[in-house]
């Protein structure tokens, strides 16, 4: 389904008449919330599932320092070209697959070495937490990138709360093993549910967040619907979907393609030109977005991020720990 | 049984059209004729389509001769060859949309990924295994090369292989299509040796039909 959707560039050609006025808008909104209100009172399959299917707008402020000041890519393009295997391998797999998850109500587990343990709801774990929006750019190990305005929280405020304690080394998150609303897991692609792990100083870098939208608003299903793990210096993979559990650990967590092919993909996953996979060059990406005839561009250390994660890897040789 | 006049003019035809149709609906979508379009990375759509219809075409040509011995449908023969040769073409068509679309002829890259990647490498031999076969497929080389021609075809084998470890090396988890292929592969190979063993064999000799010696 192709619906072409509003985006920061198109504004200067968009003309009055044809944009949606905003008792319309508004209606739109109290509609969808009736709707998800319908859903989490568990009134019947048939509101939640209308719920799930459809976006709500978010209230959120730019993060400007954190955001670059590219054009992002279109919307229709962040939301149809996804690698979201818990819906299927293509492309458009996710977008097509996904419209019978549902993802409220959502509740999300906290464990391992920290103080407040327990299970807690979205609105619990995002409580207090303002909204902000990032531009970031993503770049996927497969060798293409985009440019994406998330809307989250720093993931470091989240983590906080639940008090990790000394020997919280790691923090391991896992993805929902739903195989009847998720038809990827009914194959063994890879080992479901899908895992991801960071070590506890890159979880506190002030880059890494916890998007809970994407484009002002709430996220879609197949963008990891309802929370998930945005770390832009690293390869997209490492940004674990529809997160259902925290756990910090004090040894480093086994991550999901890592364990598919050791030797192709690191705990670490540090976007650099300088490292190839091992079957294609890193050197280069292909931005999506952009004409047939464009070129690739040259990929940046760190995904130009360096100046605020460098230090993190200080004095280890990247090749080994790829 | 089709008249070769009927396969000539009509099945010929429209195999020409059908073959063309992958290429075709690239073009469409390149144009975004219709309210069609090739996604967020058309350069990869390109790719990716232009070298499975080249691997399917292979796999069908290979395919030609067993349909022949189990339908008893002599005629498909006569249409081998633009199968084989259509193969060649998407199979070209897809190394060059890889040299000029997405490596934008960048050589410093380019030569290297050929010679250091596996499935690079792998690929771009199968193709090369490929030109002395399409540059033999006119009448005038075929008889002028006589039975070497035939020996010189049975390349196909070698080509189709390397163009599914190609493909298999190059899917990042989900092998399950390039392993249907391979299967299906496998028995047009089983096929072809269970054939020429039943054949070898001196108990079956007088009970095999000579006229099927000839092809292979």
């Amino acid at each position: 389904m192709l619906i072409r959707q509003p985006r920061p560039g198109d504004s200067a050609q968009i003309r009055p008449s044809e944009i949606t006025p905003e008792s319309v808008f508004l209606d739109r909104r109290r509609l969808l919330q009736a709707a998800l209100a319908a859903g989490v009172a568990g009134l019947g399959g048939a509101w939640s599932e209308v719920a799930s299917a459809d976006v709500a707008p978010l209230e959120y402020k730019r993060n400007e320092k954190y955001s670059l000041t590219e054009t992002p890519n279109k919307y229709e393009d962040i939301t149809g070209y996804n690698n979201y295997y818990e819906f299927g391998v293509d492309k458009s797999a996710p977008a097509a697959n996904s419209g019978r998850f549902k993802p409220a109500p959502w509740s999300v587990a906290v464990s391992g070495e920290c103080e407040n343990k327990g299970t807690f709801t979205l609105e619990d774990v995002l409580k207090g937490h303002p909204l902000e929006e990032r531009v970031y750019r993503l770049r996927c190990v497969e060798a293409w990138s985009m440019i994406i305005p998330w809307i989250g929280v720093p993931l470091a405020d989240i983590l906080k709360r639940y008090k990790p304690t000394s020997k919280a080394k790691y923090v391991a998150f896992k993805t929902v093993m739903r195989p009847s609303e998720m038809p990827g897991q009914r194959y063994d692609v890879l080992e479901w549910p899908y895992v991801e792990g960071l070590r506890i100083d890159e979880a506190m870098n002030p880059l890494a967040i916890l998007a809970v939208g994407v484009y002002g608003k709430s996220l879609p299903n197949q963008n990891g619907a309802p929370l998930r793990l945005i770390t832009p210096w690293k390869y997209g993979f490492k940004g674990i979907k529809s997160i259902v559990e925290i756990r910090f650990t004090e040894r480093q967590p086994p991550t999901s393609w890592n364990i598919s092919a050791p030797h192709e993909y690191g705990f670490y996953a540090n976007v650099n030109p300088n490292v190839d996979h091992p079957r294609w060059s890193q050197a280069r990406e292909r931005r999506i977005g952009h004409g047939l005839f464009d070129s690739r561009v040259p990929t940046l250390m760190f995904n130009g991020y360096e100046r605020e994660v460098a230090s993190l890897y200080q004095g280890m040789d990247l090749k080994k720990f790829y | 049984m089709p008249s070769t006049n009927v396969v000539r003019r009509v099945f010929k035809p429209a195999l020409f059209l059908l073959c063309l149709l992958p290429l075709a609906s690239l073009v469409w979508r390149a144009f975004e004729l219709g309210g069609t379009n090739l996604g967020a990375n058309p350069v990869e759509k390109i790719q990716d389509t232009l070298g499975q219809w080249g691997l399917r075409l292979l796999i069908i040509t290979l395919a030609v001769t067993p349909l022949r011995d189990w339908f008893n449908a002599a005629w498909l023969i006569q249409l081998r060859r633009m199968l084989g040769v259509y193969a060649f073409f998407y199979i070209l068509l897809h190394f060059l949309t890889w040299l000029i679309l997405d490596q934008d002829l960048y050589w410093a890259g380019i030569l290297p990924d050929i010679a250091d990647r596996p499935f690079i490498t792998i690929g771009f031999l199968a193709l090369l295994l490929l030109i002395p076969l399409a540059v033999t497929s006119t009448n005038g080389m075929m008889r002028r090369l006589g039975r070497r021609w035939k020996t010189l075809h049975r390349l196909i084998y070698l080509i189709v292989l390397l163009g599914i470890w190609h493909y298999y090396w190059q899917v990042k988890a989900d092998v399950r299509e390039p392993l249907i292929y391979l299967a299906i592969t496998l028995v047009l190979l089983g096929w072809r040796v269970w054939k020429v063993r039943r054949r070898l064999l001196p108990s079956h000799r007088g009970a095999d039909r000579p006229e099927l010696r000839e092809e292979t």
